[in-house]
């Protein structure tokens, strides 16, 4: 592990890739500072300027735009009270409450530094974990994976679409139909085309990732008039107050961010659990380990209850990292879009890209650290003077989003035919958006597609046509039976709320 | 059963994947795989089924909280103008070249959205695509097809 860690650090720090870090954490964080962008919307945007470096570099710039957009999304959160994620709607608890108070330095500093702490630790878990995961990962078996495949989709629907669990697996279904389009894998037989020689190769994955989140997200935003810039114009951006954190706060964060951090990765480890539920069930967790009076303070500006769930969410980033590096399965949204990325760039994530490519995956891990160190060192003094890009009108914002993501298509193909699909797929997107349709299933539906199929097709060939693959074996049965049971229980909470 | 948004939403659903379904038994597979456990079109035909199973859910089953969107606070215009300049663009971008296609599309997407400071319009729109169109094709060397700066004998 220790030769592996060298070769990580000796790839992650070469001056191109450690420009790359610095270059993804700071894009991110402008992206992911902007209301309703978030680290997807980042990453995509960053996909087709990948493609033009080696695997390594590529996947290092989006891990540190992964960073950036979470710490990004932290900021707006405090300063603004406009989470520019889902997961650091928590942070808005007390952070925003710390900047009426006039310490918007101080939360942005507490912030940052429980990041960077949640970080490192899940860094080491993830150290741990990732290797030892992989061994393991290798005695599984086709049908295994196609479990874990179903598994992923049922809870990435089941947690990511707050209780609507059928327009989830619609989603679902609607990324696989997608994914189905083009020449079969095995046979080249051309499916869905409808003759049309530009589907034949199928739908590029950043086509659907860029339709899906950066355009649609923009529209969605222009359709709903909503103008992130208006809350930013009713505070000074400019002086946040001092960034320094006395003896007692650090004393309180000490005891908040082991726990955070472990909570924190578990959940992040889990598929489709994520950085959102990591940040509440931390916010929640701290609650009850606080004194009563402390207690009270919750929701006003406490230390520990800003701290939690920033040190959870960026230690559910890293642990959302290990089914991706050690199984090949993405658990979130996110991670889909980096294993999208991956096999544009010809790498097969899974048990084995811990032998057949350790550069690729110390280096990733490696470069995950150096960007909280970068976080830390260079956007928190900096912050000042980002924020400045919350006040950008959205009558400039929006136009550049759409360039950028007409711009990335066009790069990738000079086809005229990917843009008008990219569009049409946005408006469907737009329109799903506004009645609550969740996107992020159908894109790891997508990225899972080819896969799903692959894993299915062998299973069915080996036990020749028969459906008893999914029970033989006991690993199968056991996830077989988390699928069932994590059906059972939206079935059971949606009748209690009797939402469906 | 009270219809409302959602309900068309998955209604329309229904019927992309019986259409789905339709679609998928005609993928013509060969001779020898038709009979085998699996073929190119037993992935699509279990798809098109879960589809319609999950929609049909959703059609069915009552909806307790329905959404509720007021159309008169959706900002119609601006978005199908936006949508029509995105189109222009996209069936522009080869023919006319990226520079001047990209920059004529900034300017009226800004003008469309409110945008009325014209100096800020400007500058944001040729010099910003021109510098960019630098990073991008000089500096980072990637290609950038652009017959009219080409006939100018800007780019190469």
């Amino acid at each position: 592990m220790i030769e592996g860690i060298l070769i990580g650090l000796k790839t992650a720090l070469s001056f191109q890739n450690l420009m790359m870090v610095m270059i993804g954490c700071f894009a991110g964080t402008i992206i992911g500072m902007l209301p309703g962008l978030g680290p997807m919307t980042a990453i995509a945007l960053m996909i087709p300027i990948t493609y033009g470096f080696d695997p390594a570099t590529g996947l290092i710039l989006m891990a540190g735009v992964y960073y950036g957009a979470v710490f990004g999304g932290s900021t707006s959160s405090i300063l603004i009270n406009a989470p520019g994620v889902p997961g650091t709607v928590a942070t808005s608890f007390d952070g925003y409450p710390m900047a009426q108070q006039g310490k918007a330095g101080k939360a942005l500093a507490i912030a940052a530094y429980s990041s960077f702490a949640g970080g490192t630790i899940s860094a080491i878990f993830l150290l741990i974990a990732a290797p030892s995961l992989s061994k393991v990962s290798l005695s599984f078996r086709s049908p295994d994976y196609f479990g874990l495949m179903i598994l992923g989709l049922t809870a990435v629907a089941a947690f990511s679409s707050k209780g609507n669990f059928l327009k989830a697996m619609m989603m679902c279904v609607l990324g696989l139909m997608l994914a189905s389009v083009g020449q079969d894998t095995l046979s080249d037989i051309p499916r869905f085309t409808f003759n049309t020689m530009n589907l034949s190769d199928g739908i590029s994955f950043v086509l659907v990732v860029m339709a899906t989140f950066a355009m649609s997200e923009a529209l969605t935003i222009i359709i709903k008039g909503n103008d992130p810039s208006k809350a930013a114009k009713q505070i000074s951006l400019t002086d946040l107050g001092s960034i320094k954190v006395n003896k007692e706060e650090t004393k309180q964060m000490a005891a908040t961010i082991p726990r955070s951090s472990i909570l924190g990765f578990i959940i992040g480890v889990l598929p489709g659990a994520g950085a959102t539920i990591a940040s509440f069930l931390a916010y929640g967790m701290e609650r009850n380990f606080v004194k009563s009076e402390e207690k009270e303070k919750f929701g006003k500006g406490s230390v520990q209850g800003l701290s939690a769930p920033e040190t959870a969410n960026n230690a559910a980033c890293s642990g959302s990292f290990v089914p991706l590096l050690t199984l090949g399965i993405p658990g979130s949204g996110t991670t889909a879009v980096m294993l999208g990325a991956l096999l544009g760039f010809g790498i097969q994530p899974g048990p084995r890209l811990y032998e057949t490519n350790p550069d690729i995956f110390w280096s990733v891990i490696m470069s995950m650290y150096i960007g909280m160190v970068v976080l830390l060192i260079l956007n928190l003094p900096l912050i000042p003077y980002i924020a400045r890009i919350l006040a950008v009108p959205r009558t400039f914002l929006i136009p550049m989003i759409l360039f950028f993501s007409v711009t990335g298509i066009y790069l990738m193909s000079f086809n005229n035919f990917d843009i008008f699909l990219m569009i049409g797929i946005a408006v469907i997107a737009t329109i799903l958006r506004l009645y609550d349709f969740p996107m992020p299933p159908l894109i790891l539906a997508f990225v899972l597609g080819g896969l799903m199929e692959e894993n299915l097709r062998r299973s069915l060939l080996i036990s020749d046509g028969s459906w008893a693959f999914l029970w033989d074996r006991p690993l199968t049965l056991c996830i077989m039976m988390t699928i069932l049971l994590i059906i059972c229980w939206q079935i059971y909470s949606s009748l209690i709320s009797r939402k469906i | 059963m009270k219809i409302n948004s959602v309900k068309i939403i998955s209604l329309l659903f229904f019927i992309l994947s019986a259409f789905y379904l339709y679609t998928a038994h005609q993928i013509q597979v060969f001779a020898f795989d038709e009979g085998a456990p699996f073929n190119a079109k037993t992935f699509p035909i279990y798809l098109g089924y879960a589809g319609m199973f999950f929609s049909g859910l959703k059609i069915v089953l009552p909806d307790q909280k329905p959404i509720k969107i007021d159309p008169t606070y959706l900002e119609f215009k601006k978005t199908i103008l936006l949508v029509l300049t995105m189109i222009v663009y996209g069936a522009t971008i080869l023919k006319v070249g990226f520079f001047l296609s990209t920059s004529l599309f900034l300017v009226f997407s800004y003008y469309f959205l409110g945008e009325r400071r014209w100096k800020y319009i400007i500058i944001f729109s040729f010099p910003f695509v021109a510098i960019f169109m630098y990073l991008l094709h000089g500096v980072l060397a990637v290609y950038l097809r652009d017959p009219l700066l080409k006939y100018i004998g800007i780019i190469g």
